[in-house]
């Protein structure tokens, strides 16, 4: 646990409606620095909804998301991502035609250079210290040997694994997961918690959602339970584990 | 294989002096394929330029531009009116036609950009029709309208005015015109910008800017959640391309001074959209390949007629004769567009990545018949540029 009770993310009042469908009610969620935080709930329950509201995707009807002193609300993607948030998605979001390494490079480019940058004549060899890093970053999480392929050709787990390359280049104080290990093999979810678990000793603060609680329970300080667009419960995992509302709503009664 | 592929920088030396000499030596290894004329290498070069500046925006950012034709006729008509208000000399009118035809790309481009896909390109060619028909009506007095901007001996030329002689003067380059040492001053003033634009491609591709170009392409949301605004990148590829349209049309006034607004029709647009994907979208050298086939069928087979066929299958028995001349004809003189059609068809269809893919294809076989061969697996043909 971080000593320190600063709030990284703090989601306020949030609603979002799509036609007739309340998608989120008034979402309340306070996320501390350095603190993962688990959105479990079943499917449908709003938690790609409520990420979406939070990288400026959606906008939320009602209420509004800070980030440290930062009014995420109502600014563009490319604006809340300069801030400090980086996200995975549930479906891999990765550059098809580039290469691996190109991939991690991009957004270690955004990091470096800033939302807009025109070099028509640097040679991208020159980068040495960006393509080192993003070597680095690729044989941490074993994707190195495939490097030079191109992405589109990858398995899906893999990709999963390279978009989160490409969030951790950029050292995000915010990383938002969404379902980060869906579609891994059973080893490469290993390598994957063990991966998120290093990250954290670096501090930095993460927003995770996952349907594997093998994963939840591994990583998540804190857990959050969403269902039809509200949070029914909060805490650490072992109060939402003996929650019975938890347990009613999310599970149908039986046991985590 | 990635569009980008990031070589070392000698090979790109080795690149760029190969590509130098063959586009100097152009005189010699044309005049076999009865290309080496300069009119027809000059206009090599010049859609050259026009193809690769068209594909900095279409092959690198996938927006289908179906307007540049626009920057083409801006060029032209600024170029003359160099030629008719500063000099004859063609500095001024290279840089001001370049200029103005990129001044008029950030307006467009600003306005079309708003949209992406098949909307995008809908206003580029709404912006190039009206450009059009804006200069056969109420631009009369800017383009004059039907009979094309033209030189006239009363023309004020405030730098040169004095060099009074009889007849129209000719466009110049510190007392060279184009049409000395038999054309080739024309051709050579051409062909030098030519490696110049394709030296600046280049360096683009190969640039950080040039990758992030390519990322947009292939995921553009992806570039927004990654912290780039990508709105004004598109804007700056958009611009640079209309640019080299603009000295690509200049060039043409430069070559003939004249300009016509029929180099602004939707054809015109069509044309270099053609020449880029016939070359290979998104390949260095592929629309220069592209730009110069067409050009070639268009200068060679429409050449050709009737009688000029008798005699090419004088061999054959009198009714194979007729036969065969009767089978070609469609396809020559007026009807070489068949031909460039049939061959577009049979490229898009069985090559979708051009030229360029089918000689890709090409060195690997070759490579691979070599290793098997001889086991030698280092063999590197150069310029596998993909």
């Amino acid at each position: 646990m971080s000593e320190s009770e600063n709030i990284v993310l703090d989601v306020t009042g949030v609603q979002k409606t799509f036609g007739g469908l309340q998608a989120l009610s008034n979402i309340n969620l306070k996320v501390k620095e350095g603190e993962t935080h688990a959105i479990i709930g079943p499917n449908g329950a709003g938690k790609s909804t409520l990420l979406n509201v939070c990288i400026g995707r959606l906008e939320p009807d009602e209420g509004s998301v800070m980030f440290g002193d930062v009014m995420l609300t109502g600014l563009t993607p490319y604006q809340i991502n300069q801030a400090g948030v980086a996200r995975v998605f549930q479906t891999p979001e990765i550059f098809p035609d580039l290469t691996l390494l190109q991939n991690v490079m991009i957004p270690a480019l955004a990091k470096r250079d800033g939302e807009f940058k025109f070099n028509p004549f640097k040679s991208i060899n020159e980068e040495k210290a960006l393509i080192d890093e993003a070597q680095h970053i690729l044989e941490d999480l074993g994707l190195a040997d495939q490097m030079n392929n191109v992405s589109a050709s990858m398995s899906r787990g893999d990709k999963r694994r390279l978009e989160l390359a490409m969030c951790l280049i950029q050292h995000p104080k915010l990383l938002l997961l969404d379902e980060p290990t869906a579609g891994m093999s059973r080893h490469d979810t290993n390598r994957t918690i063990e991966l998120l678990k290093r990250i954290k000793s670096r501090g930095m603060t993460k927003v995770i959602i996952e349907h594997d609680m093998h994963v939840v329970f591994s990583l998540a300080d804190r857990i959050s339970v969403l269902a039809q667009g509200a949070i029914i419960a909060g805490g650490t995992p072992d109060e939402v584990r003996g929650n019975p509302k938890v347990q009613e709503a999310y599970l149908g009664g039986a046991h985590l | 294989m990635s569009i980008l592929s990031m070589q070392s920088s000698r090979k790109d030396v080795v690149l760029m002096i190969a590509f130098a000499a063959a586009v100097l030596a152009m005189p010699i290894w044309l005049e076999p394929f009865g290309a080496a004329y300069p009119d027809l290498m000059q206009k090599f070069a010049i859609f050259g330029i026009f193809a690769i500046g068209f594909n900095i925006l279409f092959g690198l950012t996938g927006y289908l531009s179906f307007g540049h034709a626009a920057f083409l006729g801006v060029g032209s008509y600024t170029a003359v009116w160099m030629f008719k208000l500063l000099s004859m000399n063609i500095i001024p009118a290279l840089i001001f036609g370049t200029l103005i035809a990129g001044l008029f790309a950030v307006l467009i481009g600003f306005i079309s950009l708003r949209r992406s896909g098949i909307y995008f390109s809908i206003l580029t060619l709404a912006f190039a029709q009206m450009s059009y028909n804006m200069a056969y009506s109420v631009l009369t007095p800017i383009t004059n309208g039907e009979t094309g901007l033209q030189l006239a001996q009363d023309d004020p030329r405030i730098f040169d005015a004095a060099a009074e002689g009889s007849g129209l003067p000719l466009p110049e380059l510190f007392g060279v015109t184009m049409q000395d040492f038999d054309g080739l001053a024309g051709f050579y003033i051409c062909g030098i910008l030519l490696i110049i634009a394709f030296y600046i491609s280049l360096r683009i591709f190969r640039s950080p800017f040039g990758m992030k170009l390519v990322a947009i392409k292939s995921n553009q949301n992806r570039m927004g959640y990654t912290g780039f605004n990508t709105r004004p990148y598109l804007l700056v590829a958009f611009v640079i391309s209309g640019m080299y349209a603009g000295l690509a049309g200049s060039l043409m006034a430069v070559t003939d001074p004249l300009a016509g607004a029929e180099r602004m029709q939707w054809t015109a647009s069509g044309e270099v959209v053609l020449m880029t994907i016939l070359g290979g979208v998104g390949t260095l050298i592929g629309p220069l390949l592209g730009a110069g086939l067409i050009k070639y069928f268009e200068n060679i087979f429409s050449a050709y007629n009737e009688q000029i066929l008798h005699d090419i299958f004088s061999f054959l028995p009198e009714f194979l004769e007729n036969f065969m001349v009767f089978i070609v004809n469609p396809f020559v003189g007026e009807g070489w567009h068949l031909t460039l059609g049939a061959l577009f068809m049979v490229i898009v269809i069985f090559l979708p990545g051009g030229i360029m893919e089918g000689v890709n294809r090409l060195i690997a076989w070759v490579k691979r018949d070599r290793s098997g061969s001889s086991g030698d697996g280092k063999a590197k043909p150069q310029a596998s540029e993909g």
